[in-house]
């Protein structure tokens, strides 16, 4: 592959369309559909040939899904007939894969067209790549392996570090939480498992790509971080689909754990297809002195409910969470951060960024909640949602809790619309209406945009400006 | 050559009429003044000529070197050579004022990102602006005087065929009335039109007009000389009625 051209390419390209196309048939090796019940796990731990305790750790998970109740405040989800979906698609692997040209033509294209293989090359420390249910590819550059950081396919993880997986798997977000929650440790397949060492700084992000290949699936990856003490990782993560018809459903999960003294930096760039629907499950647990910034940017999906949370568990403990909400045309996101403040000390900021345009509707749900004896504790809550027509609408519903009385919640919200006045300001310099409208979202994004990589910004201003640009965005 | 001529322009803003047949001719390199007490319409008709969609023309014709443009969008009227230099600047919050130059002369001069920032650095430089402006946010947290020296900027960088200028001297200190006047001196030295609405007249200290308008209610009450800038700063706008 030339230098520079995949980065081009996306950026010229008229819309995301042109980029990852609509999906083409694929052969599957194997494909679980239909009822979920306890033959659907067992014969999803048996195709994967795991341990036991993993076969018990998934049974206990599906017990859960079936008694829990289905959340009040999802919509659109109970639409679903889950049971239409295949529950794992795993597709057809020739050989091992140990480099991009191991893998089958379709696949390896669908990255290739996203421009992974080039950023991993030039940029990151480290890939995995999932390709519906199953991990397709996953490369740690040799100098890291070095170092005893370990990035493997969570599947391969549980067989080979199974002490280690056992310490943390289901431990920060456990099933019982939710009916998904339950339904997503029942069903969990791909994903990656990252484990950094005590005081090894990672100087390149790594990062997960995931990618809904055909309509009518579901994908249940999962992701387990650990930071050990003084140790430092940026983590970033893509999600992405091809156009097709009928909805595909995501529910897939982060652990992070960050011990003493560490940094983790978490990224989610999500632009699936208007054909997905998207339930995530993130939580940071968050020890002694030890720092988790997420950023949550979500902007494709058709429907996304998103909520990157922080337990400070530790004294000092530290979080930012920046959740950026695009919904343009008739989608929505429902986002927002949720912060459990347990130790003294402990501080937190949320920032959260909506962006309402063409029908789309935004809800920011969060909770701050400062537990007695979390002394001197503060979190500040901000909340800025940009409308810009009048068939456009946000809710906000924060919640903040404090149990403390010398801890401090802040809370900020504003709505700003686009003014007609502005409009006309940047229209009278020959910016026209949807060049005016990338312009204003893009300038609402800036603070948080500054925190990412320059190739990521890139592509993401390229991405807004397409959802802006006259021929209409994704979907 | 006629750059800019108003045809009997009737405006309304939503239901109200607020312009009621002004006619006006500007010819290429002219330099008109527009006076008029305050409500008189005097902004109606710079943000008419730009194209403001609040402004619904009703009838009359506005015409840009022989065009009918009285449908333009206002972004169309900006690529052919209109450019209004806003009485308030908006803010635009995260944009910042290099990238929007930049975006503003890929748009209509076609520079790219780094053509555009050379011409900008220099015009900076030349204008004896602040350079540390260039970082900040368009407009954003700017007092009133440096909005109008930004507006200002734009105006010499894009070069326009028509420079029209609403209320440029209000909310500004001697310094910055110093460093508009000169920079309206040079584009209309280049060749501009301008079209210059003012409320006070200071301004017209330092500029040579060659016709000046007063408008009052919507119309077109005198229109001569520079001289009757002079008896309007003597005897105020109730005296021109007299004439």
């Amino acid at each position: 592959m030339s230098e520079h051209s995949k980065l081009e390419e996306i950026l010229k390209a008229g819309s995301l369309e042109e980029i990852l196309g609509t999906a083409v048939p694929y052969p599957k090796e194997i494909e679980l559909k239909g009822k979920i019940s306890r033959e659907t796990v067992e014969e999803l731990s048996r195709i994967k040939n795991e341990p036991e305790w993993m076969l018990r750790h998934r049974l206990k998970a599906l017990e859960l899904f079936e008694k829990l109740p289905m959340p009040k405040w999802v919509v659109g989800i109970e639409e679903l007939d889950l049971e239409s979906f295949s529950l794992y698609s795993k597709p057809e692997l020739e050989r091992e894969v140990k480099d991009w040209d191991d893998l089958p033509e379709n696949i390896r294209r669908t990255f290739e067209r996203l421009n992974i293989p080039e950023i991993e090359k030039k940029f990151l420390s480290g890939l995995t790549a999932v390709f519906d249910s199953e991990s397709v590819y996953s490369q740690l550059k040799e100098e890291f392996e070095k170092k005893g950081i370990i990035m493997l396919p969570m599947e391969e993880a549980v067989k080979r570090y199974p002490d280690l997986v056992k310490r943390y798997f289901g431990k920060v977000f456990p099933p019982g939480d939710h009916k998904f929650s339950a339904l997503h440790h029942a069903l969990w397949s791909g994903g990656a498992f990252v484990y950094i060492p005590k005081g090894v700084r990672v100087p390149f992000p790594i990062e997960a790509f995931f990618v809904i290949g055909s309509a009518l699936e579901g994908q249940f990856e999962h992701t387990l971080l650990i930071a050990d003490e003084g140790s430092y990782v940026h983590f970033i993560e893509g999600c992405s689909a091809p156009m097709y018809k009928g909805f595909s459903f995501h529910d897939g999960m982060v652990e992070i754990y960050a011990h003493k003294n560490a940094t983790v930096k978490f990224t989610t760039i999500q632009n699936w297809s208007r054909n997905v629907i998207n339930f995530n499950n993130k939580r940071a647990i968050i020890e002694e002195n030890a720092y988790v910034e997420w950023i949550e940017g979500s902007i494709g999906s058709h429907i996304t409910y998103t909520y990157p949370s922080s337990v400070l568990k530790g004294e000092g403990a530290r979080t930012a969470q920046y959740v950026v909400s695009l919904s343009n045309g008739p989608y929505l996101k429902d986002t927002g951060a949720k912060t459990w403040h347990l130790a003294p000390n402990t501080s937190s900021k949320i920032v959260s960024k909506s962006i309402s345009a063409n029908g789309g509707i935004n809800i920011y749900r969060g909770l701050v909640r400062i537990a007695k004896g979390a002394k001197n504790s503060t979190a500040t809550v901000s909340c800025d949602s940009l409308i810009l027509d009048e068939k456009s609408k946000a809710y906000t519903y924060p919640h903040n809790q404090n149990d403390e009385p010398s801890a401090s919640i802040i809370h900020e919200a504003t709505t700003g619309r686009l003014s007609e006045d502005k409009l006309f300001y940047l229209n009278s310099r020959g910016i026209k209406e949807e060049e005016a409208k990338s312009l204003i979202v893009l300038g609402f994004i800036s603070e948080i945009l500054e925190g990412l990589p320059f190739e990521y910004v890139e592509v993401l201003k390229k991405v807004i400006e397409l959802e802006f640009s006259e021929v209409g965005g994704v979907g | 050559m006629v750059m800019l001529k108003v045809d009997n322009l009737r405006v309304k803003v939503e239901d109200k009429e607020i312009l009621k047949g002004i006619s006006l001719t500007v010819d290429k390199g002219e330099l008109h003044v527009v006076m008029g007490p305050n409500g008189s319409g005097k902004s109606t008709l710079a943000l008419t000529i730009a194209g403001h969609h609040r402004y619904q023309v009703i009838d009359g014709r506005i015409l840009f070197e022989g065009e009918d443009i009285t449908n333009l969008p206002p972004e169309e009227r900006a690529k052919r050579g209109i450019f209004l230099s806003f009485q308030h600047p908006i803010e635009v919050e995260g944009v910042k004022v290099i990238q929007f130059l930049q975006r503003v002369l890929k748009n209509l001069k076609g520079l790219d990102e780094i053509q555009a920032y050379e011409l900008i650095f220099n015009a900076v430089q030349e204008l004896g602006l602040d350079e540390s402006m260039l970082a900040r946010f368009l407009n954003v947290g700017f007092s009133g005087g440096e909005r109008k020296k930004l507006e200002m900027l734009q105006a010499y960088l894009v070069k326009p065929k028509l420079l029209i200028l609403d209320e440029p001297d209000s909310g500004v200190d001697v310094d910055s009335l110093k460093m508009i006047a000169s920079v309206i001196n040079k584009l209309h030295e280049e060749g501009t039109s301008v079209l210059l609405i003012t409320h006070y007249g200071r301004i017209l200290e330092h500029l040579k007009p060659n016709r000046v308008h007063v408008i009052k209610e919507g119309k077109i009450v005198a229109s001569d000389g520079v001289e009757l800038v002079k008896m309007i700063e003597e005897k105020g706008f109730a005296a021109v009625e007299e004439l």
